[in-house]
C-alpha cells in the first residue's frame, strides 16, 4: 500500500506546482477525513483492523486527485466521508467493496454538485513553457461543447499541445493533469509488482484503437488518440484506479477483458455520452461485472478436459 | 546424448529463495546408531502397518517389526538389531498419533538371516520384482510415501509406456536427492531398468532442474547402454516442478486427468531415492531400513546430507550434524512449502523424510491473516489452476459444496499461494481443512 | 390530452398483462404440497438445527406425515411442540429424555500449556490437523470455537481458551457433537449435574504433564461412587449417566479436581 503512495507522489508534486495550494488543500482534506472516517466506523462496527493498511490514505489521495482545484473544502469531505462509509465500510471493509470507493465519492459528487464538480473558470494556467493561458474549461470539455454546438473540434492538436498534456499544463482535475507524473508512478508499480500490465495496457490500448478508428473515419469531429490517451482522467483512472485490486478481475484473461471494457466505455461516453470526460463511469459500471468476469475467465483447471464445457 | 530440455512448462509456479547450498556440496555421511530409535508403523500413505513384535523382543535388523495392514499400507522392518522397549503411540510427523516400536540397539547391526542378494536381477519376473519391492516395504521417498509395490503394479488394463525418475527436488533447502543423484548415479540407473521392468515401460526419463547441473552431468554420464533412448530432462527451476502432474506434463505435454493418477495417461513416477531402495532391495535383497534426509536450516552448526537409519529422532540427527548454534525458532520435517511444522525434535525419522529444517527466529514470521483483496496473484501461480481466493472464501463460510464445484479436490497443497499471498491468509490450510471436509461429506452421503 | 390517454392506456395494459401473466403462472406452476406438511410445519420451532438428522424443519415435516417419522425427534421443541405434534398427527407423545450438550474438558489456559504457537486458521479442525493441535493435552479442548460457531442458538461459548456449554440454552441439537474433531462433546441428561471433566485416555503421568486438571487414573471416585455410577474406561474415569449420581464427596476427593458440578 505504501508503494501506491509513492507512486501517486510525482502527479502530486506536479500538481501541487500548477494548482498552488488548493491541490495541498483538497488532498490534505481527503487524505485526513478518509482516515477519520475508517478509523471511525471500523470501531463503531466493533472491527479491530486498524487504519495502518493505509488504504483509507490512498482513497483519500485518489480522491482528491479526481477533484478540481477550486472545489470547496467541505465537498471534498463529503465525499471523503461517502467513499469510505457508504462505498467500502458498510460492504465489509477493505477486500470487500465491489466499487472503487474514491470513484464512487467522486461520481457522488459529481452528481450532487454539478456546478462545482465542473468548474474550472477562475484559474490561469501559470504556463511552464513561457506563454499564459486563460481557459474556461478542460479540453475534453471545449471538444464536447464545440462539437455538440458547432459539429467541428474547436482547435487543433500538434506537437506544442501534446508536451503540454503530457506535463499537466491543462485545466482539469489535481491529479489528472500530468500523464508524464502519471506513467513514472505506474513503471514503479509495475517494478513493485503493485500491479500487472494487463488492465493499463488492455485499457489504453482499447481507447487508442477505438478512438483511433473513430478519428481515421471523421477526422474533424473526433479527436485524434494520442488526445484521448494524454487528456482527461485517461492515466489516472487506468493506472490507479482501474488497476484496484479489490474491484477489478483476478485472472489475467479477466484483467484484459476488464481493461478492454473501460476503454470502450471511455470512448463511448467521451464522444456520445452527456459528460466530457467517461473514465470514473467506465470504471464503476466494470467494477459492477467484476465477479461477473471472474466467473466466465476460470482458468481451465489443470488436468480438466480442453475445450469441453467448464465445469459449473 | 541422452539429454533434452522440458519443451513443456505447467501453469504457476513460484520462485522462493532456494537456500540449497547450504548443505548441497556436503557429501552424504552414515551417522552411527544412535541411543534409540522410534519406528512409526505409519511411514507410508494408507493404513498403518500392524505391529508383530511386543515389549521385550529383540529384533534384527531387516526383520518385519509390522506387517502391511490392507491393500494400500507397505512392511515396516527393524532398522537396527536389538530389543523392543516399548510400543505405544507416538505423533506422526503430520499431527495425528500412531503406533510406533521403540528399539535399543545393541550395537552388533546384524542383519535378518535370509537376505539374498540377486544381482543377475534380469532373470526375475514382473512378479518377483513386485514382490521383492512389497517385501522390503519401499513407499515413495519424495514426501507423500505411496507404497511403491502398489505403484509399480498398475491393474492389467492399463500399459505405462514410460517411467519418469522425479529428481527435481524443488523444494528449497533440501539436496538429499541431489546428493544421491551425483553420487549413486549407476545405482539409480539400475533401480529405474528394474521398475521399467515391472511396469514394460519403454522410455525412461530422468527430470532434474536446470539449478542441479551437476546432478544432470552424474545421470547422463552414468546413462547405461541397456537404458535404450532414456534421457535426462532438463526442468526450468521453478516450485513445484517435482509436484507429480505437473512433472508429467513439463516432460511429456501429457495431462493427468483431474482427479486421475498418472497411470491414466500411462506414466509412473518414482522419486530417485526410492529407485535406489528399490535396486538395493531386488539386488541386494535389503530392506528399506536407512534413507538420506538433509539436515539443513540457519541454526545448524553442520548441514549436511545424513544417511539415517528410520526412527532416529529429529534432535539425534540435529546433534549428529554439530547440534544448533543459535535459537530455533521452527521445526519443519520436510521442505519449506510442503512439511510439517513439529511442536519439538522428538520425531523420529521415517521413509517420507527428505528434509529436517531448522529455522532461527529471523525466518520466522507470525502474520496476522488479513481480507482477501483480490490481487489475483494466487490465481496467477497456483500450478493446477485453481481459484485459491474465492476458495478460501468459501471454506471460510464453510460453504463445501462450493468450494467442490470450484475444484478444491484438486488442490495439490504446494502452498504456492500461500507464500505469495501479500494479505498473509492461511490458503493452504483452508484448502487442506476444505478437502477434508469435502471427503467427510462425501463419505456421509 | 392524447399523451395523457396514451400513457394512461400503456402504462395500464401493461400492469394489466404482468398481472395477468402472473396469476397465470401461480395457477399453473404451483407445486402441489400435502396441505397435512404445512401444518406440521408450522408446529416445528423453525431454528433448522438438523437435531432430528433431517435436512431441516420442512424436511422433518414431510417425513413426519408422508414416511410416519417419530415425533419426538424434535428436542429443541421440548414438550409443547411434542403435544401439538401429536394432537395434529394423532400419534402419541413419548416425550424423549431432555439431553444437553457438554464439552468433557476442563483444561483453560492455565491448567492445560501449549506445545507451540499456533499461526493459522482459528478453527478446530484445522488446529487439530496441525501436528496435532497445539495444546499439549492431546484430547482437550482447543478453544477455537468451532461448536461455537456451529450452535444455532449461540449456547456454546468460548472461556478462557475453552468451550462452555450453557445448559439453558442448549436445544439438544447435536450440531456442536458432529463439529468437534475431538470428539469431547458429550449429550448428558439435562437433570445430571456431576461431570469428570476430561476426555484424556492417557495414562496419569502423561496426564499431569499435559494438564493439572486431568483426570489421573487414580480410581478414587469410582470407589466413592454408589452403583458404580462412575466407572474406568482405561485410564478414564467416565460418568455413567444411566446411574443417579449426586455425591458431592467424589468431587471433594478428585486429586485433580476433575470432576464438578455443573
Amino acid at each position: 500500500m505504501l508503494d501506491v503512495i509513492i507512486a501517486l507522489v510525482p502527479a502530486l508534486l506536479v500538481s501541487v506546482t500548477f494548482f498552488g495550494w488548493n491541490a495541498l488543500r483538497l488532498t490534505l482534506a481527503c487524505v485526513i477525513t478518509c482516515l477519520a472516517a475508517e478509523a471511525l466506523s471500523r470501531k463503531a462496527m466493533g472491527r479491530n483492523l486498524g487504519i495502518d493498511d493505509l488504504s483509507a490514505v490512498i482513497t483519500g489521495m485518489l480522491l482528491a486527485f479526481n477533484l478540481p482545484p477550486t472545489l470547496p473544502t467541505w465537498m471534498a469531505v463529503v465525499g471523503s466521508v461517502f467513499a469510505i462509509v457508504i462505498c467500502k465500510q458498510l460492504f465489509g471493509g477493505i477486500g470487500y467493496n465491489p466499487f472503487n470507493p474514491a470513484l464512487a465519492g467522486r461520481v457522488m459528487l459529481l452528481i450532487s454538485f454539478p456546478v462545482f464538480m465542473t468548474r474550472w473558470s477562475e484559474w490561469t494556467i501559470p504556463s511552464p513553457i513561457g506563454m499564459d493561458a486563460v481557459t474556461s474549461a478542460t479540453p475534453l470539455g471545449l471538444v464536447k461543447t464545440a462539437v455538440t454546438s458547432t459539429g467541428a473540434l474547436p482547435f487543433t492538436f500538434d506537437g506544442a499541445t501534446m508536451l503540454q498534456l503530457l506535463v499537466g499544463n491543462q485545466n482539469g482535475c489535481i491529479g489528472e493533469v500530468s500523464a508524464a507524473a502519471l506513467l513514472l508512478g505506474g513503471i514503479y508499480l509495475l517494478i513493485r509488482r503493485c500491479i500487472t500490465w494487463h488492465i493499463p495496457v488492455a485499457y489504453l490500448a482499447t481507447v487508442a484503437i477505438f478512438s483511433g478508428i473513430l478519428w481515421i473515419h471523421h477526422p474533424q469531429q473526433n479527436l485524434p488518440p494520442h488526445f484521448h490517451l494524454l487528456s482527461g482522467g485517461l492515466m489516472l483512472g487506468a493506472i490507479f484506479m482501474a488497476t484496484d485490486m479489490v474491484t477489478s478481475p483476478v485472472t489475467k484473461r479477466g484483467m484484459l477483458v476488464f481493461g478492454g471494457g473501460c476503454g470502450i466505455l471511455t470512448v463511448l461516453i467521451r464522444k456520445w455520452g452527456g459528460y466530457p470526460e467517461g473514465v470514473s463511469f467506465a470504471i464503476l459500471l466494470m467494477n459492477a461485472i467484476t465477479p461477473l468476469i471472474n466467473r466466465a475467465t476460470r482458468p481451465r483447471v489443470f488436468g480438466a478436459p480442453k475445450g469441453g464445457k467448464k465445469q459449473a | 546424448m541422452g539429454f533434452i530440455k522440458a519443451k513443456y512448462n505447467a501453469p504457476g509456479g513460484v520462485h522462493p529463495a532456494y537456500h540449497k547450498d547450504l548443505a548441497a556440496e556436503q557429501p552424504i555421511v552414515e551417522m552411527p546408531l544412535p541411543a534409540s530409535l522410534v519406528v512409526s508403523m505409519s511411514q507410508h500413505l494408507g493404513k498403518p502397518a500392524t505391529p508383530t513384535v511386543k515389549k521385550g523382543d529383540s529384533v534384527l535388523r531387516g526383520q518385519v517389526i509390522g506387517e502391511s495392514a490392507g491393500f494400500i499400507s507397505a512392511a515396516v522392518h527393524a532398522p537396527t538389531s536389538g530389543t523392543v522397549k516399548l510400543v505405544a503411540p507416538v505423533a506422526t510427523a503430520a499431527g495425528p498419533q500412531a503406533t510406533a516400536i521403540t528399539i535399543e540397539p545393541d550395537g552388533e547391526d546384524t542383519w535378518v538371516e535370509g537376505i539374498s542378494p540377486c544381482p543377475n536381477w534380469q532373470a526375475l519376473g514382473k512378479k518377483e520384482i513386485v514382490e521383492k519391492i512389497a517385501a522390503a516395504g519401499i513407499t515413495g521417498m519424495g514426501g507423500a510415501g505411496f507404497p511403491t509395490h502398489v505403484k509399480v503394479s498398475p491393474p492389467p488394463e492399463t500399459e505405462i509406456d514410460t517411467l519418469i525418475l522425479n529428481g527435481a527436488e524443488c523444494e528449497p533447502y533440501l539436496t538429499a536427492d541431489y546428493r544421491l543423484m551425483v553420487e549413486k548415479a549407476a545405482e539409480i540407473w539400475q533401480g529405474a531398468l528394474i521398475i521399467a521392468k515391472a511396469l514394460d515401460a519403454k522410455t525412461i526419463y530422468v527430470a532434474i532442474e536446470d539449478n542441479k547441473p551437476q546432478a544432470i552431468a552424474a545421470m547422463q554420464e552414468a546413462l547405461p547402454a541397456e537404458a535404450g533412448d532414456a534421457q535426462v530432462v532438463e526442468l526450468k527451476t521453478e516450485y513445484p516442478q517435482g509436484a507429480e502432474k505437473q512433472q508429467i506434463f513439463a516432460v511429456t505435454g501429457r495431462e493427468v486427468p483431474a482427479g486421475g493418477l498418472p497411470l491414466n495417461v500411462g506414466i509412473v513416477v518414482e522419486n530417485v531415492g526410492t529407485t535406489l531402495a528399490v535396486w538395493d532391495a531386488v539386488v541386494n535383497g535389503r530392506p528399506l531400513t536407512e534413507r538420506v534426509t538433509t539436515v539443513t536450516g540457519g541454526p545448524v552448526a553442520k548441514p549436511g546430507n545424513v544417511l539415517a537409519r528410520l526412527g532416529t529422532t529429529t534432535a539425534d540427527m540435529v546433534e549428529f550434524c554439530g547440534g544448533t548454534s543459535g535459537a530455533v525458532a521452527k521445526i519443519i520435517s520436510g521442505g519449506p512449502m510442503m512439511g510439517f511444522a513439529q511442536a519439538d525434535m522428538s520425531g523420529p525419522t521415517t521413509k517420507t523424510t527428505s528434509g529436517l529444517l531448522l529455522l532461527g527466529p529471523e525466518s520466522v514470521h507470525a502474520y496476522e491473516s488479513m481480507p482477501c483483496i483480490s490481487c489475483g496473484r494466487c490465481v496467477g501461480v497456483c500450478p493446477m489452476n485453481l481459484m485459491p481466493n474465492e476458495l478460501s472464501q468459501f471454506l471460510e463460510a464453510e460453504d463445501y459444496e462450493t468450494a467442490e464445484e470450484y475444484n478444491v479436490m484438486d488442490c495439490i497443497e504446494c502452498g504456492c499461494c500461500a507464500f505469495e499471498c501479500p494479505a498473509h491468509r492461511p490458503l493452504v490450510q483452508h484448502m487442506r481443512r476444505g478437502k477434508t471436509q469435502v471427503m467427510i461429506n462425501r463419505r456421509n452421503q | 390530452m392524447t399523451a395523457v390517454i396514451q400513457t394512461a392506456i400503456t402504462i395500464g395494459g401493461a400492469g394489466l398483462a404482468c398481472g395477468g401473466l402472473l396469476a397465470l403462472a401461480a395457477k399453473f406452476l404451483a407445486v402441489e404440497e400435502d396441505p397435512r406438511v404445512e401444518e406440521v410445519n408450522e408446529i416445528l420451532p423453525g431454528a433448522n438445527c438438523g437435531g432430528c438428522a433431517y435436512a431441516g424443519c420442512a424436511a422433518y415435516a414431510e417425513a413426519i406425515v408422508l414416511e410416519g417419522a417419530a415425533i419426538n425427534l424434535c428436542a429443541p421443541g421440548g414438550a409443547e411442540i411434542l403435544n401439538k405434534l401429536a394432537e395434529a398427527t394423532g400419534q402419541t407423545a413419548q416425550q424423549a429424555e431432555h439431553k444437553v450438550a457438554i464439552v468433557l474438558c476442563g483444561g483453560e489456559v492455565e491448567h492445560a500449556p501449549r506445545k507451540f504457537d499456533y499461526n493459522g486458521v482459528a478453527d478446530c479442525q484445522a488446529a487439530h490437523s496441525t501436528g496435532g493441535g497445539d495444546k499439549a493435552c492431546t484430547y482437550g479442548c482447543l478453544g477455537y470455537a468451532s461448536c461455537a460457531r456451529a450452535c444455532p442458538v449461540g449456547a456454546i461459548e468460548i472461556i478462557n481458551g475453552i468451550a462452555k456449554v450453557h445448559p439453558d440454552l442448549c436445544i439438544s441439537c447435536q450440531a456442536c457433537v458432529k463439529t468437534c474433531p475431538r470428539k469431547l462433546i458429550k449429550m448428558v441428561p439435562y437433570a445430571r449435574k456431576i461431570h469428570v471433566m476430561c476426555s484424556s485416555k492417557d495414562k496419569g503421568p502423561a496426564v499431569k504433564k499435559a494438564c493439572t486438571v486431568g483426570c489421573i487414573g487414580c480410581t478414587i471416585c469410582t470407589k466413592l461412587a454408589e452403583d458404580e455410577a462412575i466407572k474406568m474406561e482405561g485410564f478414564l474415569a467416565v460418568v455413567d449417566y444411566d446411574k443417579d449420581l449426586d455425591n458431592d464427596t467424589v468431587i471433594e476427593k478428585c486429586p485433580p479436581n476433575c470432576i464438578v458440578r455443573i
